[in-house]
């Protein structure tokens, strides 16, 4: 079972009462889209991906990055047992969207990213710290019911 | 981390002296690429059977190892060589890239369970660090 402090939990609380998950949700995956061009594979059924412009001006893109921020929920509100809150989320991945989970790690990391930007200073060494922490718990979890 | 020429002919040398097992190597490694990482055969869900040790897994690993092969072929020009197999992967198939270095080590095991006399440490090295600029070329065109 993951520790955390109450220190930890402040900041990823605070992190999550003060996003705007469409914004976020949809910069994030589009970030990943446009950096990790590869990650594409698994959106064939969401229309133009063709550059970065019609990536960043996709509706179903948008919407999709905002289904999967709100997907981290799931995790804010069980933080002492995140391996099991996600364990039917990793079946699904594994068995019917056949997502690479080295994927997830792309997307925290394009996550990352996007969330500095927005915090400037206010992203702070240890800000940085738990949310990696937060987000590595995650990712570990939905790549964790792969067979 | 380029390969000096003693080591491309260690390589070269190394192969040839494993190109009557090559078949078995690809087809162990592939195997055993999707046996300690499940989440591999996230790629092959248009196969059947995707286990390890099935038919389309070993046959894929002989095709897999058979371009390897053709790389030792182009050890001098790698990115130039393997232009078309990276565009295949990086437009076409788009592999994550990190798999390339799982799918390596496994070829190392592989290679060393058959081969335990020939599998040196300075062999290893040589074969470890191609295999890597193996990576880097397909994974060229990607981005």
């Amino acid at each position: 079972m993951v520790e955390w402090t109450d220190n930890e939990r402040a900041i990823i609380n605070s992190i999550f009462s003060n996003l705007d998950y469409e914004e976020i949700g949809r910069k994030s995956l589009c970030r990943c889209l446009i950096v990790y061009p590869w990650t594409q594979r698994y959106f064939g059924g969401f229309g133009n991906l063709y550059n970065a412009e019609t990536i960043l001006c996709n509706p179903l893109i948008a919407a999709h990055g905002t289904k999967i921020l709100h997907g981290l929920d799931r995790a804010l509100k069980n933080m002492d047992d995140i391996k099991n809150t996600y364990a039917e989320l990793s079946l699904l991945h594994s068995d019917k969207l056949h997502v690479d989970p080295d994927n997830f790690r792309l997307l925290a990391d394009c996550l990352t990213v996007v969330i500095a930007a927005k915090m400037g200073p206010a992203f702070t060494v240890d800000t940085q710290v738990a949310w990696q922490k937060f987000l590595s718990v995650v990712v570990s979890a939905l790549g964790r019911q792969y067979h | 981390m380029s390969l000096s020429s003693k080591q491309k002919a260690t390589v070269k040398d190394f192969f040839s002296k494993m190109s009557t097992r090559s078949d078995d190597i690809g087809a162990e490694a592939l195997s055993r690429l999707v046996a300690v990482y499940p989440q591999t055969k996230s790629y092959f869900s248009h196969w059947k059977d995707a286990s390890p040790g099935s038919a389309p897994v070993r046959k894929h690993g002989i095709t897999i190892m058979g371009g390897v092969y053709d790389a030792v072929g182009k050890i001098d020009d790698l990115k130039g060589g393997l232009l078309s197999l990276s565009e295949l992967h990086a437009f076409m198939l788009r592999v994550d890239p990190v798999n390339f270095k799982l799918l390596a080590h496994r070829m190392l095991v592989c290679m060393s369970m058959i081969f335990p006399e020939e599998f040196t440490p300075q062999v290893h090295v040589a074969v470890d660090k191609f295999l890597a600029q193996l990576a880097l070329a397909l994974a060229e065109k990607y981005r």
